[in-house]
């Protein structure tokens, strides 16, 4: 019920996109089409997934305070290292990730692209590892919480993506095409999901 | 276009100039090139600090100090960086940054770094700093590279300054922490708009903000 919770908190009420704005640029550069957005969101959903507990275990074993002991090591505070340790294991995880899916599924490989290194510069990635050492969510909260933020971040960008291609067809003014229409629209979409916000389970 | 003539003898400027091409590169960024509104860097920073204005100051200079830092490393490595593992190496020296200007934050100002939250942590990823290691650091000398880091800096500072003035002006009715609506107003019926300090009022800010800028240099995508 607890896990359960987290994940609707992640998906709708505190969407990782439309209200931490985490991952804006690639959201930004990648939302012009449904295809390539379908195939990012699901990049991220699973580089996630990987890469939060991972960073979980990580934290709660070697960076925070005291965790060293199992080493002998008593009264170590290792945390400030958690940025740089962070941002190692998602560029290897990316890293990863493309090998893995090269070898096992070229299609999807080739259709993700450049796509996939970006994955490891997009702060929801970085910012969902961070987040779940702020609120000290156990093993399997991190899970579903890395899980649910992925499928927030792509529900966001594939709905903005299919916005942008019906607002092709609109006579925009001059100054506001590109990024002024898209932040625009942003702000309606998140005052949309400012209605999941009473809910409560 | 310049004359063959100036390309193949290019001027032996020193190490050390502030000449009109350096000028050009610290003001270019402000507006002109912004790298918020016209480059579409560093978006989600920008929108996330921007409640008040005393945050937006802290994380920009922050940014800046990152940004300069980063850019002069990178720079003088320029050379010594194999091209295949470059974002790794690029990504390493912008975390230790990082993690050194946290350190600062918590020592100095502790509230704000608190209420910075992840924030701080993310701008390893912004990709500001990404943007023009890749762009601009990795083929110019150092000093050149210093001053296009302190140009989209400021350019970035301007921009959150901007969109903080109006989220808290609008949304909670002073500045810097100082009442500027007077309480006689509210007494009138006048009421804070609340969803400038949620998430959709910064999106909807940033939206115009870029329209009016775009406007002014008459650029468009």
């Amino acid at each position: 019920m607890e896990l359960l919770s987290i994940a609707v908190r992640s998906v709708f009420i505190e969407n990782i996109l439309l209200a931490n704005f985490l991952g804006m640029c690639s959201f930004l550069a990648v939302s012009k089409k449904v295809d390539t957005a379908l195939g990012l969101g699901a990049a991220v959903v699973f580089v996630l997934t990987i890469t939060a507990p991972v960073n979980w275990a990580l934290n709660h074993f070697v960076l925070r305070e005291g965790a060293l002991s199992w080493a002998g090591l008593e009264g170590v505070d290792l945390s400030f290292l958690a940025f740089i340790t962070f941002i190692a294991v998602i560029a290897a995880m990316v890293q990863l990730v493309e090998m893995v899916l090269d070898k096992f599924s070229p299609g999807l490989y080739n259709a993700l692209g450049i796509f996939l290194p970006l994955i490891a510069v997009n702060c929801a990635i970085l910012g969902t590892s961070l987040f779940l050492v702020e609120r000290e969510y156990n093993f399997s909260e991190s899970l579903v919480f890395g899980f649910s933020s992925g499928l927030g971040w792509a529900l966001a960008i594939v709905a903005m993506a299919a916005i942008r291609q019906k607002l092709a067809y609109s006579n925009v003014p001059a100054g506001l095409r590109g990024l002024g229409i898209t932040m625009l629209t942003t702000g309606l979409m998140a005052i949309a999901f400012l209605a999941f916000g009473g809910i409560k389970l | 276009m310049s004359s063959p003539a100036t390309d193949t003898a290019p001027a032996k400027a020193p190490a050390i100039s502030f000449g009109t091409k350096e000028k050009a590169i610290v003001r270019d960024p402000m507006i002109d090139n912004n790298p918020i509104t016209i480059q579409i860097l560093g978006i989600c920073s920008a929108l996330a600090v921007t409640v008040q204005i005393d945050k937006a100051l802290v994380m920009s200079a922050a940014v800046i100090a990152v940004l300069c830092a980063s850019n002069v490393i990178i720079s003088m490595l320029r050379n010594m960086i194999p091209g295949s593992i470059r974002i790794i190496v690029q990504l390493s020296i912008v975390a230790s940054l990082v993690i050194v200007v946290d350190q600062i934050l918590q020592a100095y100002v502790y509230d704000v770094a608190k209420e910075l939250s992840v924030f701080v942590g993310l701008i390893i990823t912004n990709c500001i700093i990404m943007g023009r290691a890749e762009a601009f650091a990795m083929g110019n000398p150092p000093w050149q590279s210093f001053l296009d880091g302190l140009g989209n800096g400021l350019g970035y500072g301007i921009i959150l300054v901007a969109v903080a003035f109006f989220r808290e002006l609008l949304g909670s009715g002073s500045l810097l922490g100082f009442q500027l609506i007077p309480q006689a107003f509210y007494e009138m019926g006048y009421v804070n708009m609340g969803l400038m300090l949620l998430a959709p009022g910064a999106f909807v800010i940033l939206g115009l903000l870029v329209w009016a800028q775009r406007q002014w240099t008459g650029y468009t995508e």
